[in-house]
């Protein structure tokens, strides 16, 4: 379980996020939704501990994060799979060598052990016959599904994926948006998502936390989400006419 | 700062000697032939110049193979090779690092509890300390171009150069020559290193900061070369 309470963060004279917290849990698939600007992004590096922050504390499985010594954070890290907005494979590596990375690293695994482990989890993608290409040489969609492989080849406790489906087509996207939910049932991963792909909030969130110039607005599920009368949450949802007609029918059909 | 980081939290050794491995390739072994290109002609060029310089009879002909010698050594094989390898070399680290923090490769590291210093930059600067290899290889193929260029262009005896390459050598020379290589490999591991790892932006930041990298790396260069050859030989 990651926990978050009253976390604020400022870059300079601008405060990004102003006291949000939230439970994440595990086997859920969470979204944390908003505008461009909203600072979903600084929030996500702030539970990585990519960014320091001046309030409040993040905690995982109950262990505060900032109170860790340097090897319990560096073992925690190693419980951290991120699939980032732009995949960030490593393109001097092959793919296979990409999602064998964190094993080299974090594992004693012999190669064949980590050859096995990188096939397993490239299947687990739908990835059967790309290993000896080069990231440059694979397509976005294949690329996120390697970022994914990489995220869970070490069997992650918490899976944080920002913006997974940008860039990609609709079809593409909710294969990946599928695959995520899979791991995470499965795996019962605690997963966390950054997204303002609407598509991606009614299809898999569980749990979804918008927020707005940095304030937690509102928090629910896709199924609340279509109830709520919070006029941000409706403006931003709902902006375009096909979500405003899908709403209008939903409630139609609830009433 | 980001040298006493790159020392912290190290790399497994299986991973890390692939990476230094990998660097001496790029960073040393590859830059070889264009070492080897320039030194071989500037060697002919400076024997050239010298010898057409010399026009009283009273001067021996020998001194053109002395003079090259003295140019090579002293200056061209490590200054303005450093200066050139801070063009190849310095734009290779600073685009590569400097891709990767764009494309948040950086970032994917230092979520996996990885020291990205370390990892990125503690090969570059293992491997660096092989490019005294380069230049040694540059200072003889100095020479030999100077060779060439006296025996092509008929500016003195073989006989008369190689007299002349010969004459008064000083260790200390030699020994100066590559302490001011040692300590341009470590200019050109960091400086290139810091403007990439320490870059913000996009594409275009990338360019900008590998110029802005070559500009601070040949300055350095050139101040260091003449604090070291005030104190070591002045």
């Amino acid at each position: 379980m990651l926990e978050v309470k009253n976390l604020h963060k400022s870059f300079g004279d601008a405060t990004v996020l102003k006291g949000i917290s939230t439970v994440f849990n595990p086997g859920e698939t969470s979204l944390v939704i908003g505008q461009s600007g909203s600072g979903k992004t600084v929030f996500i590096k702030c539970l990585l501990g990519l960014y320091s922050y001046e309030e409040g504390c993040i905690s995982y499985d109950g262990k505060i994060f900032s109170e860790l010594s340097e090897k319990e954070k560096r073992n925690l890290r190693g419980d951290i799979g991120m699939v980032f907005q732009s995949s960030a494979l490593f393109d001097s590596m092959t793919i296979a060598d990409n999602v064998m990375f964190p094993l080299q690293m974090f594992t004693k695994m012999s190669k064949s052990e980590m050859e096995d482990r990188a096939d397993f989890v490239l299947k687990r993608v739908n990835l059967d016959d790309a290993h000896k290409k080069m990231p440059s040489e694979a397509s976005g969609g294949m690329q996120k599904r390697v970022a994914i492989a990489r995220a869970i080849v070490n069997n992650p406790k918490y899976l944080f994926c920002d913006e997974p489906n940008s860039g990609l087509d609709p079809k593409t996207a909710i294969v990946i948006d599928n695959l995520i939910q899979e791991i995470t049932d499965e795996y019962q991963i605690t997963t966390v998502i950054n997204s303002h792909d609407m598509n991606s909030v009614m299809e898999i969130g569980e749990k979804i936390v918008f927020l707005k110039n940095g304030i937690k607005e509102w928090e629910g599920s896709s199924e609340t989400i279509f109830k709520t009368d919070n006029e941000a949450v409706t403006d931003f949802v709902y902006s375009s006419e096909l979500f405003k007609k899908v709403r209008k029918m939903y409630i139609e059909e609830n009433q | 700062m980001m040298i006493a980081e790159m020392f912290r939290k190290p790399t497994k050794w299986s991973v890390m000697k692939q990476l230094i491995l990998k660097d001496i390739d790029d960073l040393v072994i590859d830059s070889l032939g264009i070492v080897a290109f320039i030194s071989f002609f500037v060697g002919g060029v400076i024997t050239i110049q010298t010898a057409l310089n010399i026009e009283n009879p009273l001067i021996p002909r020998y001194l053109v193979g002395f003079a090259t010698r003295q140019s090579v050594i002293l200056e061209f094989a490590p200054t303005f090779t450093s200066i050139i390898m801070a063009g190849k070399v310095g734009s290779y680290i600073t685009s590569s690092i400097g891709t990767m923090r764009v494309t948040e490769q950086i970032d994917a590291l230092e979520v996996m509890g990885i020291n990205s210093l370390n990892y990125l930059v503690f090969p570059k600067f293992i491997a660096m300390l092989f490019y005294p290899f380069a230049i040694a290889i540059g200072m003889f193929l100095g020479v030999l171009g100077g060779l060439a260029a006296c025996v092509y262009g008929g500016y003195t005896s073989i006989d008369d150069y190689i007299m002349g390459v010969q004459l008064d050598f000083e260790t200390f020379h030699m020994i100066y020559a590559f302490i001011k290589t040692f300590v341009f490999a470590f200019v050109l591991a960091t400086i290139p290193s810091f403007y990439g790892y320490y870059m913000k932006g996009g594409a275009l930041e990338v360019g900008k900061a590998s110029t802005t990298s070559f500009v601070w790396t040949s300055v350095v260069i050139i101040l260091l070369n003449y604090i070291l050859t005030n104190m070591m030989l002045g």
